[in-house]
């Protein structure tokens, strides 16, 4: 499927996948093309961190295709950056923000003490970017979540990506370092396109391009409502947070019957 | 104290073991901090304790018990390394069976030798004064090819210690530097053997690590740290032990141990202690403030 004559980065193609007997995905097929950003929301249990699974290609799907950059996920994932889930045990482990960036330039075969001189300018470079490198000899116990959070978009930005893949990016990160997290990727996207998986609505609504919803099936229009088709559909998205207590509305204004009012 | 450390160094099986005090040291803070970081002490426990069934076949069949050792904690490493990678939900009970079942097998064939067996307790508990010209070279030889390997894989080794899924990402072989690292765990306690016995080889590895893991907040420094810290140990256990007239391996981990429980409580007070200045700090500003 192609748009303005331009193909998909990642393309999935009626993708089924699962744990044993289990199966999270349903007939997945969704297109992500350049300079977009999507966020796609569900709940947990749903199948986000499958759906990224699948997309890296640590779990290989088992029915359907899944395609990065024309590529097999394997061959063609060295072009996301992926910036997984804060995880609080990260913190317990002796490393600082550098080295920490660091890891986005490692290449097999490569790793010894010294980094090369190009490989330190990307990793200052994204440092940069993310406005960490003041503090890059820091310690990863000694900043905040968002900072820690700014550390991991900084790692995947070192590696010099086509896309972003986020997996709930603000989970553990207070609202306002929140804002200033999302003014960050808006500013990355005019360049990268964006991929960000989370079960906090409030969290995406107000940044993304368009949004789509999770739930073992994946309802994407590339729009930027939901509409209430796609809830009736029974996909059980956190209706209360699509529609009160954000900054702008995403559900259009709609009577009992699903019927759009405008 | 000077003509006891003179006394002391007259020995040439002294000097002997303070050189092995020293190879051993190198290498068990540069493997203890990856065993450390990557919370796999259960599986160095596990090799160490499996590969007494090398030393008894070895003993058995005639053999020298070292090249046993070395083979069993070879074959123990590669086994427990393909079940802690495949079998993640069961990891650490087939490990706990693999351990046993190596002592276990190490017990029976040491039995079914004809002889006298007292020499078969140093591979157990150590017997550092006893180590050979011989030996010391297989553990420098040795101990240079843990050092190799991890000053050439550093990043890598960092990086899937830290965070392998983003390392699978990266394509970095995760699997097989993981396998090598469990290799490379074998090896140490091949070499510690000698030196604190394969029951207290857990120790040596883990203690030194964790100490420096309070006060060192980047893996090369936990490394450095740790090795100086386990050289420490085992001159001052050397040191006690001939005085007292004890056995030196257990000595030496007393001491590291002692030291370990010292400097958590000690870094626990001055955490608080901490904890309370700023608190107190923050109250005074806000004070002025009002």
């Amino acid at each position: 499927m192609e748009r303005d004559g331009e193909a998909p980065i990642i393309s999935l193609r009626n993708v089924w996948a699962g744990y044993d007997l289990d199966t999270v995905l349903e007939d997945v097929s969704f297109d992500l093309f350049p300079r977009d950003y999507v966020g796609l929301i569900g709940p947990n249990g749903g199948g986000k961190t499958t759906l990224i699974k699948v997309i890296l290609g640590l779990i290989p799907p088992r029915s359907g295709s899944v395609q990065v950059m024309g590529s097999s996920a394997a061959e063609g994932r060295k072009y996301i950056g992926y910036v997984p889930q804060l995880q609080v045990s990260d913190k317990a482990f002796p490393i600082n923000v550098w080295d920490v960036v660091s890891m986005g330039r490692i290449k097999p075969g490569f790793g010894s003490l010294r980094l090369k001189a190009e490989d330190r300018q990307r990793v200052e470079e994204a440092l940069r970017q993310t406005g960490m490198l003041d503090l890059s000899k820091r310690s990863i116990n000694e900043i905040s979540g968002g900072q820690r959070q700014r550390v991991y978009i900084a790692r995947a930005l070192a590696a010099q990506p086509r896309i972003l893949l986020l997996d709930e990016p603000t989970a553990s990160v207070d609202p306002q370092a929140s804002v200033q997290l999302y003014d960050l990727l808006a500013r990355l996207n005019e360049e990268i396109s964006i991929l960000l998986i989370s079960h906090d609505m409030t969290a995406i609504s107000a940044y993304v391009k368009t949004i789509g919803c999770i739930n073992r099936r994946l309802v994407y229009h590339r729009d930027k409502s939901i509409s209430a088709d796609m809830l009736d559909a029974g996909y059980e998205c956190p209706v209360d947070l699509i529609a009160h207590g954000v900054p702008h509305r995403v559900l259009p204004a709609h009577d009992k019957d699903g019927e759009r009012l405008e | 104290m000077i003509d006891f450390l003179r006394e002391v160094l007259s020995y040439e099986f002294m000097r002997n073991a303070l050189l092995a005090g020293v190879i051993v040291s190198a290498a068990c803070g540069v493997v203890g901090t990856l065993v450390v970081l990557n919370r796999i002490v259960f599986i160095s426990g596990g090799i160490a304790h499996a590969a007494y069934g090398g030393v008894g076949i070895a003993y058995f069949l005639g053999l020298n018990p070292v090249w046993g050792a070395v083979g069993f904690s070879l074959l123990s490493s590669l086994a427990m390394g393909y079940v802690h990678r495949k079998e993640k939900a069961r990891a650490d009970t087939i490990i706990g069976v693999m351990w046993a079942l190596g002592m276990a097998l190490g017990i029976i064939f040491v039995s079914l030798s004809p002889g006298y067996k007292a020499d078969l307790m140093s591979y157990l508990f150590g017997s550092i004064l006893a180590v050979s010209t011989g030996d010391l070279w297989l553990m420098a030889v040795i101990a240079l090819v843990v050092l190799a390997f991890v000053l050439v894989f550093y990043r890598l080794l960092l990086a899937i210690s830290f965070d392998e899924t983003f390392s699978t990402v990266r394509n970095v072989p995760v699997g097989l530097l993981s396998m090598a690292m469990i290799v490379l765990i074998g090896l140490t306690v091949v070499i510690s053997m000698r030196v604190v016995g394969l029951i207290l080889v857990i120790a040596l590895l883990t203690i030194p690590p964790a100490i420096a893991n309070l006060y060192v907040r980047e893996m090369r420094g936990i490394m450095v740290l740790s090795t100086g810290l386990s050289l420490l140990f085992m001159i001052a256990g050397l040191l006690v032990s001939y005085a007292l007239n004890l056995p030196s391996g257990a000595v030496i981990i007393l001491l590291a141990g002692l030291a370990y429980a010292l400097a958590a409580i000690s870094k626990g007070i001055f955490d608080k202690r901490r904890q309370i200045r700023e608190t107190t700090a923050q109250k005074n500003d806000l004070e002025l403030i009002r």
